[in-house]
């Protein structure tokens, strides 16, 4: 039983996680299309674990050039979030299996790669909505004048904040991610190694990802001027509602689900 | 330090150079006046000289004077290792020297809180220069010294310790796509059992304490991903084909 709780506590991380979809790369159309409405019964409590698919992106894998490049998206969407997706649903069916057979071991040994397949489910399910075309309204910040106010408080100005958020990221020591968080009502920055997921009571508001298969094709070593570009297509109106909403919005997704 | 590690010749190429080498005698008048970390040059097929042994100091001498950066193609492309080793071994390089000076320039000034905080510089930079020195000289072009099987007393170690070649090999591949991030795997020896062992490192970490590093292979992603993008396991596969086992013989000899 106590097992059992840790599987839904970990789940319980996991947002946008259950859109049903089915991406298909030729179709420029694909990338258009809306975020579908999440099935709900992923999480019916008679399933022993949910079962996550890939999410749609909410815009073409081109539609962020030039800043990251269409074969960095549709690589970074198609095959590596889609790794995350199918490792952590391996890694859950055979949790459930070390459940049902009470085998504490084994759910131990899984646990690394719950969190790590997870993670990345849930940072780059994050990631993309924190993106938009450089044109589009909501990459105007703008888009954000709550979170814009409470930035200048933090850090004097927007500019201020991408150079601390600039240096945290060009810090980072291997794969990892930077995250603007809200924890209470302070905004900060913190950094997660690998695919760690932004955990405790923060609210994930913008992440940006710094492996290297983010930026590497298009930027190779460069990775200020990809830390430098990003900043181009940031969709501000994501920022301003998770930071307007708490923990519990961030991932509602997925509570509804439950 | 023997002098005939230091290469001061034309034949070394300018460009690859950030820092030329400063004599012995500028050095080491301090404990951390040192002369600076260089990057080595890749090992040539005529000429490799083992820069290991003073990986572990700042004074990194280059050893030869070939780098063909396409070599190991089409294993690994002139691309990747040009970049590898010309951006990303060298900023290594410049992190460690950076991190150098300012552990001596926190020490002059007693100041204990600013040179513990290069610590963890001085572990990633350090790391990084060891690591690919290492790795280079791991590595050697198809048919002329790459790849093929261990032999001899290695090989020997090998098959009682690992089965057998081809499960050593195996066990790598899978431990390399284990890593969650970036990281190495490298093939170890205990330097007080003498047996070979396969561990993993995450980011830059070097291999140190009781084991000796035999064999790294750099799982990070700028190591392979301008060739093999997220297919992974094809790189893993296709770098037994450029792997010197002489070099690891003779570390394993060692």
């Amino acid at each position: 039983m106590a097992s059992r709780v840790i599987l839904l506590t970990a789940l319980s991380l996991l947002p946008l996680g259950c859109y049903s979809s089915s991406p298909d790369p030729s179709k420029p159309e694909f990338a258009s299309v809306k975020i579908q409405e999440p099935v709900t019964d992923s999480f019916e409590p008679t399933m022993s674990i949910g079962t996550f698919s890939l999410p749609a992106l909410p815009y073409a894998y081109d539609a962020l050039e030039p800043s990251i490049s269409r074969q960095i998206m549709e690589l970074h969407h198609s095959k590596h979030h889609q790794a995350y997706v199918t490792n952590l649903n391996n890694a859950l069916k055979t949790y459930s299996t070390a459940i049902t057979a009470n085998d504490v071991p084994s759910q131990i040994a899984l646990q690394a790669a719950i969190k790590f397949n997870g993670g990345g489910h849930i940072n780059h399910s994050l990631f993309w909505k924190n993106l938009s075309p450089s044109s589009s309204a909501d990459a105007d910040p703008a888009s954000a004048p709550t979170l814009a106010a409470e930035i200048d408080k933090t850090w004097g100005s927007l500019d201020g904040f991408k150079a601390a958020m600039g240096k945290a990221l060009l810090g980072l020591q291997g794969s990892g991610w930077g995250w603007l968080v809200k924890d209470g009502n302070t905004l900060r920055i913190v950094t997660t190694k690998d695919q760690d997921p932004v955990v405790g009571g923060e609210v994930p508001i913008l992440g940006i990802d710094m492996w290297e298969h983010a930026y590497y094709l298009q930027y190779h070593n460069g990775k200020a001027a990809y830390v430098e570009n990003i900043w181009k297509v940031i969709n501000w109106a994501t920022a301003e509602e998770r930071f307007k909403g708490d923990r519990e919005d961030a991932f509602k997704i997925l509570k509804a689900a439950l | 330090m023997s002098s005939s590690l230091l290469r001061t010749t034309p034949l070394l190429r300018a460009g690859l150079r950030a820092r030329a080498a400063k004599p012995l005698a500028a050095m080491a008048t301090t404990s951390f006046t040192r002369g600076k970390a260089t990057l080595p040059d890749l090992p040539s097929e005529q000429e490799r000289r083992p820069c290991s042994e003073s990986c572990g100091t700042a004074e990194l001498i280059a050893y030869c004077d070939l780098d063909d950066y396409g070599a190991l193609e089409p294993y690994i492309s002139g691309q990747i290792m040009e970049l590898h080793h010309s951006k990303h071994h060298q900023t290594y390089v410049n992190g460690f020297n950076a991190a150098v000076e300012a552990l001596a320039e926190a020490e002059a000034k007693g100041d204990s809180k600013a040179a513990a905080s290069q610590a963890p510089l001085l572990n990633f930079h350090g790391g990084g220069h060891v690591n690919h020195s290492l790795f280079w000289e791991n590595l050697a072009p198809n048919g002329k010294g790459g790849g093929g099987e261990p032999e001899g007393k290695l090989l020997t170690a090998i098959n009682q310790d690992f089965g057998s070649f081809e499960n050593l090999k195996k066990q790598t591949n899978a431990a390399l796509a284990g890593i969650q991030g970036s990281g190495w795997a490298w093939i170890v020896k205990d330097k007080a059992s003498g047996n070979l062992t396969l561990v993993t490192r995450a980011n830059q970490d070097p291999v140190t304490g009781n084991f000796e590093p035999l064999l790294g292979i750099d799982a990070w992603e700028h190591a392979y991903y301008l060739q093999y993008q997220n297919r992974k396991a094809e790189y893993f596969s296709a770098i037994w084909d450029v792997i010197n086992w002489g070099t690891v013989a003779k570390r394993f000899g060692q």
